[in-house]
């Protein structure tokens, strides 16, 4: 299990490099630069200005530069906001739109395995059919839709919830925000988890628990659910990543203080810094993600531990 | 004089399919004694799995028994699934077909043992998982205590189906029931099996229903067999009576389409025709368009399960001698 773990690591670091790398050049073939501007800067300022920053350079050689500065913890510096860097910009906006994500993931995750368990035992009952409702409502609305029905509803017209905005400490800031996050997520898991855990239910060994007369508390909890979740967990990981970049529209329709703002005016801004910055954040949080993902997958799936 | 031990009276079990009824098992009778082995022999379809899968309790949902399975004076058939875990996996217990599919792949092999006997007899893990050691060492695994730290395809399929048996005979059980238990298995292990099937029932007392449609099977170890044809039993009666005095028409094919290594015939002779489907059952006798001594009569009625001889039934109008000529 440890060898399967280090090779994995191991294995993530070439990806890395060319993830970084591909982000980099896409990033530079954008048309458009940081200082490009309604209004011209004079020459001299722009030639110092790209001086500073290294963007006189061949890019090859920023690629190289970025790449050192990248191994030694810095993710370089805004080039339009003055003082402001990538790591500043982290400390500020992460830890909230990563709660804001997690919350969501969470609460997300265990509703939605739940939902698909009952969903799957009731096959073609009263549950199952309330559960297709709310996994169609959850996928078929957009992000933005669902957000504004919410702020209509329970932030104007019922007065539960605040439409928007941000008082530090205050969850009640976050039940709409969550909401519109979770649902969708809540929705994939839980037909994820339905499916699979109706396929396991027919299988032969599911029989022969059942024959043992375990009692299907038993036959369910330890011989369906750790089998069933392998689809699911191999979904979670994703799952999480669209969470995490899902909250940076959510954050701007509810106005909350997380990377989102940030990051959509960075990039039309062609703030390099900033944008670069954020998606080599992204992506090794999606790394991880996947790493621990496989982790749990060899946990559930004893086949495929010693591969 | 043995005890009986399972008492089956007019079981049918009946599947809603398409909108209809379809009867994969009618008015099946049948008693088992103690230690011993009963064959049911039939082609697929015949019910022979379906009968004893709603023993168990483990029919498919549209699936619907009637009739009585009585265990000592209990009837299991239509009992609560809750009340019938007391008896499943204790008192009766079931082998399948494909050992390949039947263990849990993501547990242990231990723990697949062991919880039968923390449901059962209330041990604690420990003691458990030392009793499942020692029943998988007696089911001739070697380094049982190492492989019981396996996953299930750790193993290959023939130690995979010892686990099986060592996990139905946990609680030595008055009842095994094995569902083409040597099927998924290669010859050389058949054999195998078949030996351990006999000395295992023989030491714990345990009465075996193998289910099967290999002659050969039968031949090797059971008492007596049931011949099911079309969900219903055409032919009982002791083995070597069966084997050299068929009485019904698709026994005495049955026997013949068996490949013998003494006679090397140039070809098999399979009974002509297909099974017949449950859904359009033929009128009078299930068997007739594949019969070759069939009259009027079998178009017309059915016949019933008659007896025919000392311990012998039969279900079938002919009376006079079964040649194999005929059916060739």
């Amino acid at each position: 299990m440890l060898g399967y773990a280090l090779r994995r690591v191991l294995s993530a670091i070439p990806i890395a490099l060319i993830a970084v790398s591909v982000c980099f050049f896409i990033l530079r073939l954008a048309p458009g630069g940081p200082f490009d501007g309604e209004r011209a800067l004079p020459p001299l300022v722009l030639a110092n200005l790209r001086a500073h920053y290294s963007l006189d350079q061949p890019l090859v050689v920023q690629y190289f530069i970025y790449i050192w500065r990248l191994l030694h913890g810095d993710l370089g510096p805004s080039m339009v906001i003055e003082g402001f860097s990538v790591s500043r910009l982290i400390a500020i906006g992460f830890p909230f739109t990563l709660t804001l994500a997690l919350t969501a993931f969470v609460i997300a995750t265990a509703i939605g395995l739940l939902a698909g368990m009952v969903a799957a035992v009731n096959q073609n009952k009263w549950p199952d059919y309330v559960l297709v409702l709310a996994v169609m409502i959850g996928v078929i609305i957009p992000n933005f839709l669902m957000a504004a029905l919410l702020q209509l509803w329970f932030g104007v017209h019922l007065g539960w919830f605040p439409a928007g905005g941000w008082v530090t400490g205050s969850w009640m800031h976050l039940v709409l925000p969550v909401t519109v996050l979770a649902w969708p997520h809540a929705a994939r898991i839980s037909r994820l988890m339905r499916g699979s855990m109706i396929e396991i239910l027919g299988t032969n060994y599911v029989r022969t628990a059942r024959s043992k007369g375990l009692g299907e508390r038993l036959v369910l909890a330890r011989h369906a659910i750790k089998p069933a979740l392998i689809p699911v967990v191999s979904y979670l990981g994703p799952g999480l990543s669209y969470l995490l970049t899902g909250s940076l529209a959510v954050e701007q329709i509810f106005g909350l203080p997380g990377i989102g703002k940030y990051f959509v005016t960075a990039a039309l801004n062609r703030d390099y810094g900033i944008v670069l910055g954020t998606t080599i954040l992204y992506m090794f949080i999606i790394l991880a993600l996947n790493l621990i993902v496989d982790l749990v997958y060899a946990w559930l799936d004893p086949k495929v531990r010693y591969r | 004089m043995s005890n009986t031990v399972l008492t089956v009276e007019d079981l049918s079990v009946t599947f809603a399919l398409h909108g209809s009824e379809v009867h994969a098992v009618r008015d099946m009778n049948f008693t088992l004694t103690e230690g011993e082995i009963l064959a049911v022999v039939g082609e697929s379809g015949s019910g022979k799995s379906q009968a004893f899968l709603s023993i168990m309790g483990l029919l498919a949902k549209n699936g619907r028994v009637t009739g009585n399975a009585m265990l000592g004076d209990v009837n299991l058939v239509g009992m609560d699934k809750v009340k019938l875990d007391a008896y499943r996996g204790k008192d009766i217990a079931m082998i399948f077909q494909d050992p390949m599919t039947s263990l849990n792949p993501s547990l242990r092999v231990r723990t697949q043992l062991s919880e039968v006997l923390v449901k059962h007899r209330g041990f604690d893990k420990e003691k458990a998982v030392l009793a499942a050691i020692e029943m998988l060492e007696r089911v001739g695994i070697p380094e049982p205590a190492k492989r019981s730290n396996a996953f299930p395809h750790e193993l290959s399929g023939g130690m995979r189906q010892r686990v099986m048996i060592a996990m139905a005979l946990l609680c030595q059980p008055k009842i095994l029931i094995a569902d083409e238990p040597t099927t998924a298995l290669d010859v050389t292990v058949q054999a195998q099996m078949l030996d351990l099937f006999k000395s295992l029932t023989e030491d714990f007392g345990t009465a075996l229903v193998l289910i099967t449609h290999d002659l050969g099977v039968v031949a090797g170890i059971a008492d007596r067999m049931m011949v099911m044809y079309g969900g219903r039993a055409v032919e009982k009666g002791k083995v070597d009576d069966l084997f050299y005095d068929p009485k019904h028409p698709y026994t005495l094919g049955l026997l013949h389409s068996t490949p013998h290594i003494a006679h090397r015939a140039a070809r098999l002779d399979p009974i002509q025709g297909l099974p017949p489907s449950l859904e359009h059952l033929p009128k009078g006798c299930s068997f007739n368009p594949r019969c070759a001594f069939r009259f009027e009569r079998c178009l017309a009625e059915r016949p019933p399960l008659a007896p025919a001889g000392e311990g012998r039934e039969k279900a079938c109008f002919y009376e006079g001698e079964l040649n194999y000529e005929k059916v060739a």
